[in-house]
């Protein structure tokens, strides 16, 4: 997909957001400890199964987006295999 | 992800999440070097969030990003106090407190490079339509849709609608930095983006125009 392309369905998706049911921002925040270990530990769809609305969340959300991958990045980062 | 057995405080709770919650309600010196442990943790946690965006941050000296994460730890650790009765023990203690470091340091991270600048509120960057990739009719589908989603903004939008997802979702304004300066929140601000992508998504249907959702860009 060129940079043309991906800005025209990128920009499609901002606006349009996702098209199924979402979590609020504050669900999001007070669940979103919970869907990240859930994730990490049995895998994303089990995650999406038990907090549904969560995944459409983050993909209308950019901030809550960016919060999510920030939090699964330090609780990698705290993993004894990051060899810290 | 590393399990322990449950707290004997609560049923649900893993011990070490246990012994933090115990420790932060203890009294004296206990509380104490309780609260310095969750502060460093938290500190570490800001400094995390800050090393991640360093990159989008040129012209930012480090003292001012060692500010910035200090600044975030403190106030994540009021937040933190004020909200332990809430914590219910679904996740690990340290993820729980982790969120808002996160939290306060992303906002602040996002808030910066905005200080003083003019916000755009109108629309700046629609692309051109001729949308140069795909085949000509894939391409004439997303002209139309995209010239269609731009009426459908003008015609059935609110005036606060338009302007508040036209600043976030095509200009790219940090919905934390639209909220400060509407005197608004992120979860009233991102309501008000919903309802208005539903009104679109309504508009575009009636006029016969497919609405699947173009595939995400792979940032999860």
């Amino acid at each position: 997909m060129s940079d043309e392309r991906r800005t025209g369905d990128d920009l499609l998706r901002r606006l349009l957001g996702p098209d199924e049911p979402e979590l609020t921002c504050e669900a999001c925040f007070e669940e979103i400890d919970r869907y990240v270990e859930l994730e990490l530990a049995q895998g994303p769809e089990r995650a999406d199964a038990l907090l549904p609305g969560m995944s459409a969340h983050l993909e209308g959300c950019r901030a809550c987006a960016e919060e999510h991958a920030s939090l699964v990045a330090l609780l990698h980062d705290d993993r004894p295999s990051a060899g810290r | 992800m590393p399990t322990s057995p449950p707290s004997s405080l609560h049923p649900s709770l893993d011990t070490e999440s246990g012994a933090w919650l115990e420790s932060l309600r203890a009294d004296g010196p206990r509380r104490e070097e309780a609260i310095a442990r969750l502060h460093a943790l938290l500190h570490r946690a800001a400094r995390f969030e800050v090393a991640r965006r360093r990159s989008s941050l040129p012209g930012w000296d480090g003292d001012d990003l060692d500010d910035l994460a200090l600044q975030s730890a403190d106030d994540a650790l009021v937040a933190v106090l004020a909200k332990l009765d809430g914590f219910r023990g679904d996740s690990r203690f340290t993820t729980w407190a982790y969120k808002f470091a996160l939290l306060e340091a992303a906002v602040k991270l996002r808030r910066r490079p905005w200080q003083g600048r003019e916000l755009p509120l109108e629309p700046e960057r629609w692309p051109q339509t001729a949308d140069g990739a795909g085949s000509p009719h894939a391409r004439t589908e997303r002209a139309e849709l995209l010239d269609a989603v731009r009426e459908a903004i003008d015609e059935e939008l609110t005036a606060h609608q338009r302007e508040v997802l036209v600043a976030v979702a095509l200009n790219e304004v940090p919905i934390d930095v639209l909220a400060e300066r509407l005197g608004s929140t992120r979860g009233a601000l991102y309501k008000t983006i919903h309802d208005a992508r539903r009104k679109l998504r309504r508009r575009l249907e009636a006029d016969g125009h497919a609405v699947a959702a173009p595939a995400r860009s792979a940032s999860r």
